[in-house]
């Protein structure tokens, strides 16, 4: 099992009392002293990761105290020269909203040679609300997506450029990226999901599916993967699959609690955004539409279902709830392996945990304890749960 | 509600009244079967409404993408049809179709009516000519399109699925024509002046979402327009206020 640490880079201060923490939050409210102390904290946790043998994960949002990073690639520069072993994961660049799929391509490419062929390279369409800052067409995004990934994964691996692309959306006439990956064709691909309709396609590309946050869907969505693998005549390993969970790991179990509670504080937030942004035309398929308008004032409200099939409001729950609801592993070392070794047979196995081990006004003292604690205590264990049966099976 | 195939392209169309052809190009919302406005043009013309592709339940084209190839479907549309001296009456979205039909000229064509036209770009690069359909609080919208609110938001609690899905196929469509650049064309506002129709510009004088003088500044770039403005209405006249408005543009059509 590959552990990947992710912060969402938070600028939590200001996140008492609003309406709405993105597209419409000025940001006379952010101090940049303040954000560059922030991003001082955050690196020095990345080196952490390093030393400790954790790989990395960054994502992007804009436009939001939520996350403060517009850009994964910019992190990731960084991250290749200062640090040595640990993977680095992008997860991900929304090339559905990038007008330049192409200069993705470059950023990434020069990333994984500075890196000597530590990246992790995530594709994603982002949520509804980064269509506004971006001014991206919701319409026809997923088409999109898919047409921006082929542009990509060809221009990472023509070796005899420069070649042309004419299309609907984009239009180049002579595309012949340098540096080329250093991996060799070009380094492996993540794609996100929320539904198991998504899983076939990335199946088929062979791409590591993840999902964030999710709790049991995660079950459902392994399963479409590994069926339409098997349908096409290919057995996926483990290292197909990632989940990412909220893990807060502490010397005694109050403490681990406590450091997922604070945590659990990004899922809390991260819905709220002034309704006008939140769900855009054509954004979502016509019957998942027509449930929001359906929904009224409660859409946008996506509960967590626990296995037992208990529905969990994610603004509200508590750490408990989140546990129960398999988005959260926390306690002692002992009993965050469990509830991951739980899950992991709940899914049918999965190779790489993405752990958000820090988020909300976790402390950089706090997210080193945390770090170090899961490291030492809880990610050598992971390596049991490949060698053992499943306790149950996801079919 | 007749079901109409042009050049393979299947749509909705409503057709009432004889006499002089009026072809009404409904707005991003398009229009309720029993339009007031379009009942009472009905009693003096042959009016025809069609659904535009993409919208209710009309097709939607692979690869239509911009208002030039729904203005491009309506010449189509007058020809398999055989209409003559037409008067071509758009409102809002559907104005910047009609206005993207009259800059290229149709022989088929005798009037035009803009109605709370979009379609132009006027102000500077940071001021907003058109306010936000998709990017503004839902309240604060309703007060920008009605002088007033009360009354005008359709239950869609009420709505079947059928209906629904119109519903959201039109919202799809109104934001895959109109996002980007936001519900113009840079190109149209230099090239007005090829409008050679008798031209009306009709406007709510309390249009929130385009204000009246962006109004006059359409009629001031058509040789020869008239603008006129209905009291009382805000974005769409011919809803609010349909008596008065059906009265000037029959006035116009007529004279």
């Amino acid at each position: 099992m590959r552990t990947y640490h992710f912060s969402e880079l938070p600028y939590p201060d200001v996140w008492e009392g609003r309406s709405s923490l993105r597209v419409n939050i000025p940001n006379e409210v952010y101090d940049p002293k303040v954000g560059a102390d922030l991003y001082e904290r955050f690196f020095d946790e990345w080196v952490l990761c390093d030393e400790l043998g954790l790989n990395i994960m960054v994502n992007e949002h804009h436009a939001t105290a939520t996350c403060v990073n517009p850009a994964c690639t910019l992190p990731l520069a960084i991250l290749a020269r200062i640090t040595k072993k640990a993977r680095l994961l992008a997860l991900g660049v929304p090339i559905a909203n990038r007008p330049n799929p192409v200069r993705v391509a470059e950023e990434l490419a020069m990333i994984d040679v500075i890196s000597r062929g530590r990246l992790d390279m995530g594709l994603v369409r982002g949520s509804p609300y980064e269509i506004a800052p971006t001014n991206a067409k919701p319409v026809g995004q997923m088409e999109r997506f898919w047409e921006a990934h082929d542009l990509v994964l060809k221009a990472m691996t023509t070796r005899d450029g420069p070649f042309s692309w004419e299309s609907e959306n984009y239009h180049y006439r002579k595309v012949n990226i340098w540096p080329r990956p250093y991996q060799d064709p070009h380094p492996p691909v993540w794609v996100t999901a929320t539904s198991p309709s998504s899983a076939p396609r990335i199946a088929q590309n062979r791409h590591v599916i993840a999902t964030l946050i999710s709790g049991v869907i995660a079950k459902d969505l392994f399963k479409a993967y590994r069926d339409h693998a098997r349908a096409d005549g290919w057995e996926p390993g483990l290292d197909r699959f990632a989940y990412c969970a909220i893990v807060g790991v502490g010397e005694t179990e109050a403490e681990g609690l406590r450091r997922a509670d604070q945590i659990a504080d990004y899922v809390r937030t991260s819905p709220i955004v002034a309704k006008e942004f939140a769900s855009p035309p054509g954004y979502k398929k016509i019957p998942a539409e027509i449930a929001t308008i359906r929904a009224g004032p409660n859409a946008g409200n996506r509960p967590l279902k626990t296995p037992e099939g208990r529905l969990i409001d994610q603004k509200t729950a508590t750490v408990e709830d989140f546990i129960e609801a398999c988005s959260v592993f926390a306690g002692t070392p002992d009993q965050v392996y469990d509830q991951i070794a739980r899950f992991y047979d709940f899914t049918g196995g999965f190779g790489n945990l993405l752990m958000m081990g820090q988020g909300g006004h976790l402390s950089h003292e706090e997210t080193v304890a945390n770090l170090t604690l899961y490291a030492k205590e809880v990610q050598p264990r992971l390596q049991e749960l490949h060698s053992r049966p499943l306790a149950m099976t996801a079919e | 509600m007749d079901r109409l195939d042009i050049g393979g392209v299947g749509i909705d169309l409503w057709r009432q009244g004889t006499g002089r052809p009026v072809l009404f190009l409904h707005p991003g919302d398009g229009f309720p079967e029993d339009d007031p406005f379009l009942a009472a043009l009905a009693r003096n013309y042959d009016v025809l409404a069609p659904w535009h592709p993409g919208f209710g339940n009309s097709d939607f084209p692979a690869g239509w993408a911009t208002v030039d190839d729904l203005a491009y479907f309506y010449f189509d549309l007058l020809d398999q049809l055989g209409l003559e001296d037409v008067a071509l009456v758009g409102a809002s979205f559907g104005g910047w179709i009609a206005a993207e039909m009259a800059v290229r000229g149709h022989n088929r064509l005798g009037r035009l009516v803009l109605i709370d036209a979009l379609g132009i770009k006027l102000s500077d690069r940071t001021t907003r000519d058109i306010a936000d359909f998709h990017n503004t609080d839902a309240a604060l919208l309703e007060t920008l399109k009605w002088a007033n609110p009360e009354g005008r938001q359709p239950d869609l609690m009420r709505y079947d699925d059928d209906a629904l899905t119109a519903v959201v196929r039109s919202r799809e469509a109104f934001a895959h024509y109109g996002w980007k650049p936001y519900m113009h064309n840079p190109v149209l506002t230099r090239w007005l002046h090829r409008i050679a129709l008798p031209t009306l510009v009709l406007w709510g004088a309390e249009d929130g979402i385009v204000k009246p003088d962006y109004g006059q500044g359409y009629a001031a770039r058509i040789p020869g327009a008239r603008f006129e403005q209905v009291a009382n209405a805000g974005h769409f006249p011919h809803i609010e206020q349909a008596a008065a408005s059906v009265e000037l543009v029959r006035a116009f059509i007529d004279g």
